[in-house]
């Protein structure tokens, strides 16, 4: 579904991604941990296509075609969807009204009739009991007022409207509790499906203990550095980042 | 010096013409009134950006411009396009203006409560001159303004409403001001008298149109008093041609406890300057001064307000948002003045500035004076252009870019249009707006 070969990103002149490849399919669950800094947030970014990163070299393929020359819109009518770390607030635009917008946007492009406000409402009421979300939710402007953990949970609520075929969690679960944590992960779950691809990007792995992923990936310094299954997480929950960095520097020097 | 006196001699055989009729309207008062402002009007002379209140609106082409009367100017009334602009669906109370003249056919009211007065103000002056003396230009200074000098000196017709103590007006009264433009530039000087008495409730709406081609020159004064405890609510949407100049001065004066508000849409003009002038002279007085402007092109809006606290308790709201696009210009100045004894004022004052093109400018400017020690007084201005994270958030659900610049621009000016009382007014705004934005017919429903 996904093949991203020898990334290169800059931000102001900064290479942030340094030759980044992974390949995920469909129905697949993948994790992508690193520390702060390490290019995890820049990979979100830039696959959603977010202008104020510079791919410098690389190619990611989204089911045979060029995601990079995709307009953010296009890729979200494609199929890709990111939870943002940190969701906008935008006021004066309702929630509904912006959701609505956006599931049309998407139906259209998938040649599906747009769904008039009534359906739309039913539609949506069933997703936000996915999520635990309050109906009053709707009738507020997106984000605005949301407390954090509303935010995340909105997110995860707009991942299961739009339905996309690849999600991206950019952090959702930083900052959430404990309780909102285990929403944020039974809506995920639920969305789990053979034709529906994953990649939950977290700096703890908390998070793994309710999503379980199919493969983990190290991100250190904009490079995959390690790739392994699910006890990878547990791994390096034990021995840090360090330690996988460490690793791979010194199968380089054995080398 | 000798340009200025011919500028100003356009208007003097103007005036000659009224003031030789044989049967002048409003009686001797009125001559009176006249000619002391059309010799103030000629000490004055029209405003140059030395003037510090036009610093930024530069007049000049409408001082040089050769305007007729439109008393000269006979027109082709299309009444369809009239009346479509009259919200013939609501039960509005409805006076119209073509050319700055009553027009009875085109107007309507029912089931006005007794002993309230809606009519033609020439209508009125002629009946009972005594409003002249009592009320006419009381409010509406024209010492140190010459488009008001003139409008005092040269006002033919506009509206007269009255209502009368605890009388409550439940449907709006509707002004309509249609210009048709001919060949040659025309002006027209609508002045409109309100009065709501102690405990009365009035909605006036007026709306400034514009059909067909040609240069016009709408230079208005509404005067409204507000009596003690009355609640008044003034909208003046603002829809000339783009190839006319708009001066209006929007006067409130308030007495004891009462409530006044005054929405001011600007979406047409070439040229346009408002002046939204509140004395608040009585205690615990309310007072919520709205604008939404909207150029684009190389439409100019200056909005010149003036808020004067007189008494103690007062409450003044000033809320104006801009959106512009293109090479538009937007001036805003607000002053708010808290005399001595005016404790206790509650005072603020906003002005939000969206530009939407690298060309686009606004000079927004708030001017305090401050004479009381017990006040709370604050403004705040901000000049942004669209916000990147939100246009980037929205374009990430698949929402297209020119759809989601639309949902943002609307967004902005949504809190303007909500405040809004009047449904058919809102909807009017809304849809003007809506029509101007790309794929703006997909944002129906926002709201």
């Amino acid at each position: 579904m996904l093949q991203i070969r020898n990334l290169h990103v800059n931000v102001q002149g900064h290479e942030i991604l340094k030759g980044l490849d992974l390949t995920i399919n469909a129905g697949e669950m993948h994790s992508l941990m690193g520390p702060n800094g390490s290019g995890k947030s820049t990979l979100a970014q830039v696959l959603a296509g977010r202008d104020t990163y510079e791919v410098t070299e690389g190619e990611v393929l989204f089911e045979g075609r060029n995601l990079l020359e995709l307009e953010p819109d296009e890729r979200a009518c494609a199929g890709v969807f990111m939870a943002f770390q940190y969701p906008v607030e935008i006021p004066g635009v309702g929630t509904a009204y912006f959701l609505r917008a956006a599931v049309n946007a998407v139906r259209k492009h998938r040649g599906e009739e747009e769904l008039d406000a009534v359906d739309f409402l039913g539609f949506v009421k069933e997703k936000m009991r996915l999520v635990d979300m309050d109906e009053q939710l709707l009738k507020r402007s997106v984000n605005e007022g949301f407390s954090g953990g509303e935010k995340k949970r909105g997110e995860i609520f707009q991942m299961a409207v739009l339905e996309p075929k690849l999600a991206i969690l950019d952090e959702t679960d930083s900052g959430l509790d404990i309780d909102a944590l285990k929403i944020v992960a039974d809506g995920v779950n639920s969305m789990r499906r053979t034709d529906r691809a994953f990649l939950v990007i977290t700096h703890y792995q908390r998070l793994l203990n309710y999503i379980v992923p199919d493969f983990v990936h190290v991100l250190v310094d904009g490079r995959i550095v390690k790739s392994g299954g699910k006890e990878l997480a547990m791994e390096l929950e034990e021995k840090g980042y360090g330690w996988a960095d460490q690793s791979i520097r010194h199968a380089a020097a054995a080398s | 010096m000798v340009e200025l006196v011919q500028e100003k001699d356009i208007y003097r055989s103007a005036f000659a013409r009224l003031e030789a009729e044989s049967n002048p309207v409003g009686g001797s008062a009125l001559i009176a009134l006249r000619t002391q402002a059309m010799a103030r009007f000629a000490e004055l002379g029209f405003p140059t950006l030395r003037h510090e209140d036009w610093r930024y609106t530069n007049v000049a082409r409408i001082a040089k411009t050769e305007f007729r009367s439109a008393v000269d100017c006979s027109v082709d009334l299309d009444e369809r396009a009239i009346v479509a602009e009259t919200f013939p669906e609501a039960q509005f109370h409805r006076l119209v203006f073509v050319n700055g003249f009553f027009a009875r056919d085109l107007s309507s009211q029912h089931g006005l409560p007794k002993g309230v007065q809606v009519g033609s103000l020439a209508e009125t002056l002629d009946d009972d001159p005594s409003w002249v003396e009592r009320h006419l230009a009381r409010y509406a200074s024209y010492q140190d303004h010459a488009f008001t000098a003139l409008n005092t000196a040269l006002m033919e017709d506009g509206a007269f409403v009255y209502v009368p103590k605890g009388v409550i007006v439940e449907q709006p009264i509707h002004l309509l001001y249609v210009t048709m433009p001919g060949v040659e530039p025309i002006v027209v000087h609508p002045r409109n008298l309100i009065i709501a008495d102690e405990a009365s409730q009035v909605t006036i709406i007026e709306s400034y149109v514009g059909l067909g081609e040609g240069v016009y020159f709408t230079n208005t004064v509404t005067e409204i008093s507000v009596g003690e405890g009355a609640v008044v609510d003034h909208y003046k949407v603002q829809r000339e041609t783009t190839q006319a100049y708009h001066v209006g001065t929007t006067q409130l004066y308030q007495r004891r406890s009462s409530t006044a508000s005054s929405h001011i849409i600007s979406i047409g003009g070439d040229i346009v300057r408002n002046d939204i002038n509140a004395v608040l002279d009585g205690e615990g007085c309310d007072c919520t001064l709205n604008g939404l402007y909207v150029p684009a092109g190389k439409q100019h809006v200056d909005n010149h307000l003036r808020v004067e606290h007189r008494k103690p308790h007062g409450n003044s709201r000033e809320h104006f948002k801009g959106i512009l696009d293109d090479s538009a210009r937007g001036v805003f100045t607000g002053r708010i003045i808290v005399h001595k004894d005016a404790q206790k004022t509650d005072a603020k004052q906003t002005n939000r500035n969206l530009l939407l093109s690298d060309n686009a400018s606004v000079d927004t400017k708030p001017q305090l004076e401050i004479f009381a020690n017990d006040v709370k007084c604050t403004h705040g201005a901000t000049i942004g252009q669209l916000d990147k994270d939100a246009m980037f958030y929205l374009r990430a659900r698949g929402i297209s870019a020119d759809a989601a610049r639309s949902l943002l621009v609307f967004a902005f000016a949504g809190e303007s249009i909500a405040k809004i009382k009047p449904q058919p007014v809102r909807a009017q705004v809304q849809q003007i707006l809506l029509e101007r934005l790309p794929q703006g017919d997909q944002l129906q429903g926002l709201s």
